[in-house]
Parts: C-alpha cells; structure tokens; sequence
C-alpha cells in the first residue's frame, strides 16, 4: 500500500494560525476575532503581522459571533476564532440566527475539539460540534487531519462564500499530507487504496486510519483509507464508489457517534447503497481528565480500535 | 428644515399599516410597532443617509439594524414606503411563500433588512460589527440600532455595550425603546432593569433621553443631538420613552397588545384614529 511520511509532529492549530498569517497578507479583507484565546489558536503572528484587522473580544462569544456577522457588511471575511465548546454550543443560536439562516460569510475556526484536549476535562472537550454544526442549512462542516492541511483549509474557505465551520485540535500529531496542497471543500481524498473495507476518516482519525490500513496488511486484508475533510457537503459520489467495491465501511471521528461523520455517512447509505458499518467514534459519553494518548485509547479512538472495527465488520460482510 | 405634518402624515399612514397587517393574519405585535412609529419614520424619512437604487451592499450609506425583530410590521411598513419593496407586499405578512416573515430576515431576500433578528439580544453585537467595518473601509456614515428594553436582560448586550465602549466604537447611535413592557407584564414587575441610563453610562456610554418618544419633533431633535455625540470616542445611547400601543387609545395601557392582533371591530376603530393620508395598500 501507499506509504505515508510523518515530516513531524506539530499541532492543527498552528496550522490555522500559519494559514491566518498567509491570508493576512493575500487577502485584504480577512480579518480575526478571537475572545481571549490567541495564543492558544495561534494567532499571535496574525496579531502582530496584522494589528489592525485583529479583534479581541474578551470572554463575550455570543459578541463576538454578532460581530463577525455584522462585519461581513460592507464587505470583510470574519473568522470567528475560540475553542470548539465556546464556538458551537455555547453561542448555538447566535450562529443559527445571526451567521446561517442571515448567510453571513462568516468563518467560525475551532480549536481544542474533541478528546485530545486532554488534561482540561469534559469542560471544555466537545464531541458534539460536528452535529451541531452540520445541522444548521447551509453551514459547511470540516475537520482538517493535519497541520499541512488545516493551513491549506484555513486558506481555502476565504475565497468560499458561506458560512464554515472548521475544527482543528491541540495536541502535536503526525503531518503527512502534501505541502502547500490544493485543498478543495467538499472533495473526498483517496489517501489508500484497497478492496476488502473502506475506512472513512476525518481529523485526527486520519492518520490511525492510516496505521490500521498497514497493520491490516500484514494480515491479508486489503483498506481504502479515504479521507473526509469535509463532513458537510459530504462526498457522496467517493463513499459510494467505494463501497461498490468494499461492500463494508467503517468511520472514524473524534466526536460522538450521534450526530457525527459516522451518522451522516449512514444516511447515504441507507439511501443507496445499504452495506453494514462501524463506528470508531465516542458512544453517547462525556470526557474526562487524562493525556490525549490515554484517552484516545480509553475511549476507542485509536489505531487498535480502527483495526478491531475491521474485523467486526468483516465478520459481518 | 423637515415638514413636520408631513412627516406626521406618514406616522398616520404607517401606523393603519400596522394594524391592517396584524388584522390580516390575526398574529404579529401591533404594540411595539406603534410605540416606535414616530422613530422609525424620522429614521427612514429624514435622518439616515441612504444610497438611491437599494443595493444592500452595506457601503457609504448609514445603515439600521432592527434587533427587537418582533417589531416587522413598522419595520416593513417604513422600508416599503421608502421605496425598499412594493407596499403592495404588506399584504402578504406573516403569510405562506412571503418575503415579510413574521421576524425580519434576509433569508427571503427581502430589500433593506440587513440581518435576521427575533431570537433577542443579538443585534448590538451585529450593528457592532457592521460599524467596526466601516471604521476599516474609511466609511464616515453611521450606524443605528433599535432595542426593546425588555431585550437588555439577554445577557449578550452586556457584551456589546462593553465592547462598544473599550473599543470606542463611536459611530453608532443605539435606541432603547423603553416603554416599560414587556410579554409578561410591564418590566419592572417581570425582571427590573433599574436605571438603564446609570448602567450604560458605567459601561462609559454617551446618554441622551428623548422624554417624548412620540412626538417626532422631540425625535428629529434628539437623533441630531445624538449626531453630533458621534466620532467623539464613545457609543451613543438614546433612550426613547415610548408608549406601547401608540395611536390607538385602546392598545396604550400596559402589555397587553405586545403581541395580540385586532378583531375587526377593533380595526375599524384603530384606524378611524389614524387617517389615510398616503394610501391604504
């Protein structure tokens, strides 16, 4: 199978504050907000590069989304920066009635989703932004895998006009996908390809997904790791076409198995192609306290659980 | 110098809008609406800066945000009879296939509403926003803000008004329509505000009062004073003493026409009050 090349260790959210940085000099009309979290989102180089298109808000989120949108009159391209707890669930109505249903173009960018926040608890580690977000009409949904192409993301939806959602994550993980990379919203990425099982992965899961497909090598079996960026609008044409082939799938995510990728792969499915399915995702739970590693395995998130997934629905084919 | 009694015409003219629209569909908030006639029409008629041809671009005009959206029927009488939509389209509030939803929002594409609003406490925030914007692009005009004063309790105003002053946001003008009621009775027994005044000014607002909400010479006056408080360092707040109900004897004591719809008795009496004067749609 296709190998992949760890180039280091680095965190997502630096590459949304390298993308941020890029932007700030390409493209006059973006502009940053964020509410007491720069440094934590990577901004600081946008700050200092860009002082006069960079606005603090303060802990006041629900401000701050207001704002954004307001800014998009006249003409700016507002990205909306916190942690994905205090950017999704806690402002939910400001985004529904001020950003999607005004179709402001806004860009609301999350850091810390997820599990892998670690050691701050469930406080502050959402695993329902996804559904949240992708439930609003006319709300984009992506969740970048790495720091390569969180950048590329970040980049791409300031020539996009629409509200996005984008989430990206704290800890340092593998950066393996190509450097300055085209990054196109909404179309799937054929990162392995194989014949026995399809794994559908996004965020994080990517690179497990990755892990799982060569140790599943080594015992035979044949996985087509595809990465899904983009949850909403989702690649209809790439799952299905690949599932032609597979007859069997399994998703992975950083987030609950309700309202996750997972659900919404199910539904286009069901829809057209009915084949039995996996989810590596949390179950219905909380977070908790812990390392990202301790976690990601306690909670089934980790290359082992992506194998043991095969397996099940293997069994099942 | 502005006509008054033509202005006043259009109050009279507005205010039959309002109370046909409700009528019609037996829904929507006649009371709010009239209490705030007077400022709308001063707003739209003589006071803001806007651009001939409607573009909606948000640019080198003076731009108003409604935040109390449940207000739409002033609101979408105002901007028709401004020349944002055919008046003829009044006929279709709150109806299936409208562009005039029951709360304003330019999901329907609906000539001069800027952003939705009804879900309440989020439109200092956007006209915020929009004002920080046209601070960016040089754009002197400026921005105003309609409030309920029952809406202060949502806590994100809170927000607003303190970003407004540290950041010293001083192109916007933003009114409190404090007529003291609210769904549940008046504000004071539901959730009291205290001294709104006190409470902007310790944000490090500029106040003014206009003690006579419904008298538009009182209003013409006042949005100049305010003006000429603009570009000075802070936001600025008027507070707009209304009288919910405004125009129509019968909806002037209390809460009770907050959001009630007339009967058709009811209507023929609201309207002998207020004269055609521009038309009946």
């Amino acid at each position: 199978m296709k190998k992949f090349t760890n180039s280091g260790n680095i965190d997502t959210r630096s590459g949304f504050g390298a993308g941020m940085d890029e932007l700030g000099k390409t493209h006059e009309d973006v502009v940053a907000l964020c509410a007491d979290l720069t440094g934590s989102l990577k901004l600081n180089d946008f700050e200092k590069n860009h002082p006069e298109r960079f606005f603090q808000t303060g802990i006041a989120e629900a401000n701050m989304i207001g704002m954004a949108a307001g800014m998009t009159i006249g003409g700016k391209i507002p990205y909306a920066t916190t942690f994905a707890n205090f950017a999704t669930g806690r402002v939910y109505d400001q985004i529904r009635q001020s950003v999607a249903y005004s179709g402001k173009n806004v860009k609301i960018c999350a850091s810390h989703a997820g599990l892998t926040l670690g050691e701050d608890g469930a406080t502050h580690q959402i695993l329902e932004d996804i559904g949240l977000m992708k439930m609003l009409p006319g709300m984009t949904v992506i969740n970048p895998c790495d720091f390569n192409q969180t950048k590329a993301a970040t980049m791409a939806i300031a020539d996009y006009d629409g509200p996005v959602y984008l989430r990206f994550g704290r800890p340092s993980v593998p950066n393996f996908t190509e450097k300055d990379g085209k990054f196109e919203i909404g179309k799937a990425l054929h990162l392995v390809e194989g014949s026995d099982v399809t794994i559908l992965a996004t965020g994080h899961l990517v690179w497990h997904a990755l892990e799982a497909a060569e140790q599943l090598e080594e015992k035979g079996i044949s996985a087509e790791v595809i990465n899904i960026h983009t949850i909403k609008p989702l690649d209809e044409e790439a799952i299905l076409n690949s599932v032609k082939k597979t007859r069997c799938v399994v998703t992975c995510e950083e987030h609950n198995y309700l309202g996750g990728l997972g659900e919404s792969v199910s539904g286009v499915l069901a829809k057209n192609d009915p084949v039995y399915q996996e989810f590596v995702a949390t179950n219905d739970t909380f977070g908790e306290s812990g390392t990202p590693a301790e976690l990601m395995e306690k909670y089934g998130l980790d290359t082992k659980s992506i194998v043991e997934a095969v397996n099940k629905v293997l069994a099942k084919k | 110098m502005p006509n008054i009694k033509e202005l006043e015409d259009f109050v009279s003219q507005v205010r039959r809008d309002i109370v046909r629209q409700v009528h019609n569909v037996s829904s929507g908030h006649p009371g709010g609406s009239l209490g705030c006639t007077e400022f709308f029409v001063a707003l739209y008629q003589e006071v803001m800066k806007r651009k001939e041809g409607f573009d909606m671009d948000g640019k080198d005009e003076d731009l108003f945000f409604l935040s109390n959206g449940h207000i739409s029927p002033v609101f979408y009488s105002v901007l028709a009879r401004s020349g944002y939509f055919p008046v003829d389209e009044l006929n279709t509030f709150r109806k299936i296939d409208s562009r005039l939803q029951g709360h304003p929002t330019t999901h329907e594409g609906l000539p001069g509403i800027r952003v939705a609003s009804g879900s309440l406490g989020q439109g200092m925030s956007v006209a915020l926003g929009a004002a920080q914007t046209k601070k960016l692009n040089g754009d002197d005009n400026l921005v105003y803000s309609l409030h309920g004063d029952g809406e202060l309790q949502e806590g994100q105003n809170w927000e607003a008004i303190m970003y407004a002053a540290a950041n010293k946001i001083d192109n916007i003008i933003s009114t409190v329509d404090l007529n003291g009621q609210q769904i549940d009775g008046s504000t004071n027994e539901v959730l009291n505000l205290g001294s709104v005044r006190a409470k902007f000014e310790a944000f490090g607002w500029d106040v003014l009062d206009i003690e006579k909400g419904n008298d538009m010479e009182a209003i013409l006056e006042g949005l100049k004073e305010a003006k000429s408080r603009t570009g000075k360092g802070k936001p600025v707040c008027i507070l707009l003493h209304t009288i919910m109900g405004h125009g129509v004897d019968f909806m002037m004591q209390g809460h009770a026409w907050h959001g009630k719809a007339p009967n058709d008795e009811q209507l023929e009496k609201a309207l002998a009050q207020n004269p055609e004067t521009l038309g009946d749609y």
